[in-house]
């Protein structure tokens, strides 16, 4: 089957106004797993977990299976406990065991076990995501569409399609090894090429994959990526003061792009937890989201806690290692965490104006202490959304939506909301100034860029 | 005062023609390629880690002028070699075994070797048996590994134990980083010295072997 290199579907807004740019709500529901329907109305936990610091191998395999029978038998104990009204279970693969791909698959079916006798035993409407590692960039230049590396990844998601995954996602890499090194370097020639060109072939043509491979599993959905190789690169450095906050924000925005390939390639949601570009892609294409913020502080930091769930389906803790806490394992322990502030939400919700009231104070109480923060208020997200789907092809889409992302970030320090350092603000006007001189077409840029980053990647790889 | 203010501040500005152009004058006029490095170049370098611990600088504008610190190094290391005279110091690096996390680790190479250290990077996912190798073959003085999955730090114990084994253990130090590692993790394995972030791993390693 031919699989086309970029499909452009989203010419407008599935959500116009801020104002119902909600959490819980999502036009387009997606009923997927054991009963339940994301985007309907509440938000449920999306609980991910991971090992303790341990060496995964042959030797090691039966302790690593046993971590992750311990971890959903607990998880969903609390849940239960708590009387969830839904649960999403998150298995992301560590490298070894997408390199083995029946590694993935023993767990993922561990996993199914354990959700298929909740959803018995309680009734509890639940479902797994299962998310391969992308480990295509095992050499340099990575090889994205061929070699063992793809093998393996394609094995993954086969078998852990087949082994109860209810939702299949990556965090896809294509055009990083470009990314990493235009970062660094605070060129935005190389970010707007890898986030504009390189990266939405990639999910183009990974999607498509993707797709292929649900279709072949009936009842498992194809559901979304993550710009995490991108922005929260960006957002880690920038919290680590080793970039400008200014530039993860505008990288933020742009990155959506990227992330929205998955959806013209037939993606139905939720994305990714760790996708703060998530509401630009719920307002585009109606589909529902996963977010995380507050209650991802074991995994890292943020400066969004409590704006990133603004606008979620599912609220997720990211990522916790089953270590020993006073109240339990830390995964149940996060579960709990979850539970909680997915109660909240939906009891607001369940108050005339309420989701809308609560929305606003979670946006207020984070929206001008960042740049990361400014552009994912409503507001923000529906400008930058609607610059993206004004224009026809990535890169455009790529420089519309750091364009509009500048001038969020502008209006805020024009209106003396946003206080941005003397540093911050010379950035700001690099950027600002960069984004008004790349070329009309993509081509030039490639051309352009060639010297500078063209032995870092395969063209192949991007059909280029 | 810079024995050429121009390539100080080339270096400082991240403008690598402008330093190479500084470097090319200066060694016509003279100059001793040594006392460029001493009174020019590793003073300019000083000064940006300063700009970027007082938050003046961040990582891009670091990397620029260790750029431009290469670009002027193109033009004195062959004068050096042709003088009998050595680098200073050689570090091996790379992301340990099993993980493929490497801009951390790009970053701290970059910043090393614009401060005129020779790095060797060995990239991600990099094996015991691969350290090991480039440690007898290179001769590093310094050994640095990064993790960033808490699944992969035992990978640094690993390679540290298969230095030992390997009998090469002493002939450097090693140094770790890496967002779940500790400074306790990094004794408890038997490291030299743990830094948190980039431009304290550039400082960790000058004052490891005394450099100036």
């Amino acid at each position: 089957m031919m699989i086309t290199e970029t499909v452009l579907k989203y010419s407008t807004l599935a959500i116009q106004r801020p104002d119902d740019l909600l959490y819980g709500v999502s036009p387009l529901p997606l009923a997927c797993g054991l009963g339940l329907t994301i985007g309907a109305g509440q938000v449920f936990p999306e609980v991910n977990f991971t090992l303790p610091a341990m060496n995964i191998e042959s030797g090691t395999w039966p302790v690593v299976v046993a971590h992750y029978d311990e971890m959903a038998s607990q998880i969903l104990r609390r849940a239960v406990s708590l009387g969830v009204h839904g649960i999403v279970l998150e298995f992301e693969l560590l490298p070894p065991m997408t390199d083995h791909p029946v590694w993935g698959a023993e767990i993922t079916a561990v996993l199914k076990r354990h959700l298929a006798t909740a959803h018995e035993k309680y009734h509890l409407p639940c479902a797994l995501r299962v998310t391969p590692t992308d480990i295509r960039d095992q050499q340099k230049p990575p090889l994205m569409r061929t070699g063992e590396p793809w093998r393996q990844l394609k094995q993954s998601l086969e078998l852990c399609a087949k082994a109860g995954a209810d939702i299949l996602s990556i965090e896809s890499i294509g055009g990083k090894e470009v990314h990493d090194q235009a970062l660094m370097y605070g060129d935005f020639s190389g970010i707007v090429f890898a986030l504009g060109v390189l990266a939405p072939r990639d999910m183009s043509w990974l999607w498509a994959q993707i797709g292929q491979i649900c279709a072949a599993h009936p009842g498992v959905v194809s559901g979304g990526d993550s710009a995490c190789g991108f922005a929260n690169t960006a957002m880690q450095l920038a919290h680590q003061k080793m970039l400008p906050e200014v530039l993860a924000a505008v990288v933020r925005a742009m990155s959506a792009v990227r992330s929205l390939s998955a959806f013209e390639q037939g993606a139905v949601g939720p994305s990714k937890d760790c996708a703060y570009e998530g509401p630009i892609l719920k307002a585009i294409t109606g589909r529902p989201i996963a977010m995380e913020g507050k209650s991802a502080s074991c995994a890292h930091f943020s400066p969004v806690g409590n704006i990133a769930a603004a606008m979620c389906d599912l609220w997720s803790n990211e990522s916790v290692q089953n270590v020993r806490l006073l109240s339990g394992n830390a995964p149940e322990a996060y579960t709990e965490l979850l539970a909680y502030d997915c109660r909240l939400m939906n009891t607001a919700a369940c108050a005339p104006g309420g989701a809308l009231q609560l929305r606003n104070w979670m946006v207020a109480s984070d929206e001008w202490l960042s740049p990361q923060a400014a552009v994912l208020s409503p507001d923000a997200i529906i400008r930058i959304a609607a610059a993206i789907v004004a224009t026809d092809t990535p890169y455009h889409r790529v420089i519309a939506a750091g364009q509009a992302a500048v001038q969020v970030l502008k209006d805020g320090v024009a209106e003396q909301k946003l206080h941005l350092s003397r540093k911050e603000l010379q950035w700001l006007a690099r950027i600002d100034e960069a984004l008004e001189r790349f070329p009309a077409e993509e081509d030039a840029l490639l051309v352009d860029l060639e010297a500078q980053y063209g032995s870092l990647y395969d063209k192949a790889s991007y059909g280029l | 005062m810079a024995l050429s203010k121009e390539l100080f501040d080339a270096i400082l500005n991240g403008d690598a023609k402008r330093a190479h152009a500084a470097t090319e004058t200066a060694l016509a006029e003279g100059a001793e390629p040594m006392q460029l490095i001493a009174d020019s170049m590793v003073p300019a370098m000083d000064e940006v880690g300063k700009l970027f611990e007082a938050e003046e600088y961040f990582v891009p504008e670091l990397l620029l002028a260790g750029r431009a610190m290469k670009s002027a190094m193109e033009l004195i290391k062959p004068l050096l070699v042709a003088s009998g005279q050595k680098m200073a110091v050689r570090v091996i690096i790379g992301t340990v075994k099993g993980d493929l996390h490497d801009i951390g680790k790009n970053i701290v190479a970059s910043m090393l070797e614009g401060s005129g250290f020779e790095v060797i990077d060995l990239g991600a996912d990099v094996s015991p048996e691969a350290f090991v190798a480039a440690v007898k073959e290179r001769q590093p003085h310094i050994v640095c590994m990064s993790a960033l999955l808490t699944v992969t730090m035992p990978a640094m114990k690993t390679t540290i134990d298969a230095l030992s084994k390997a009998g090469v253990r002493t002939q450097v130090k090693v140094l770790l980083g890496g967002a779940p590692v500790t400074s306790q993790y990094a004794k408890e394995i038997g490291a030299d010295g743990y830094s948190e972030n980039a431009n304290g791993a550039v400082g960790l390693v000058k004052s490891l072997l005394a450099v100036a």
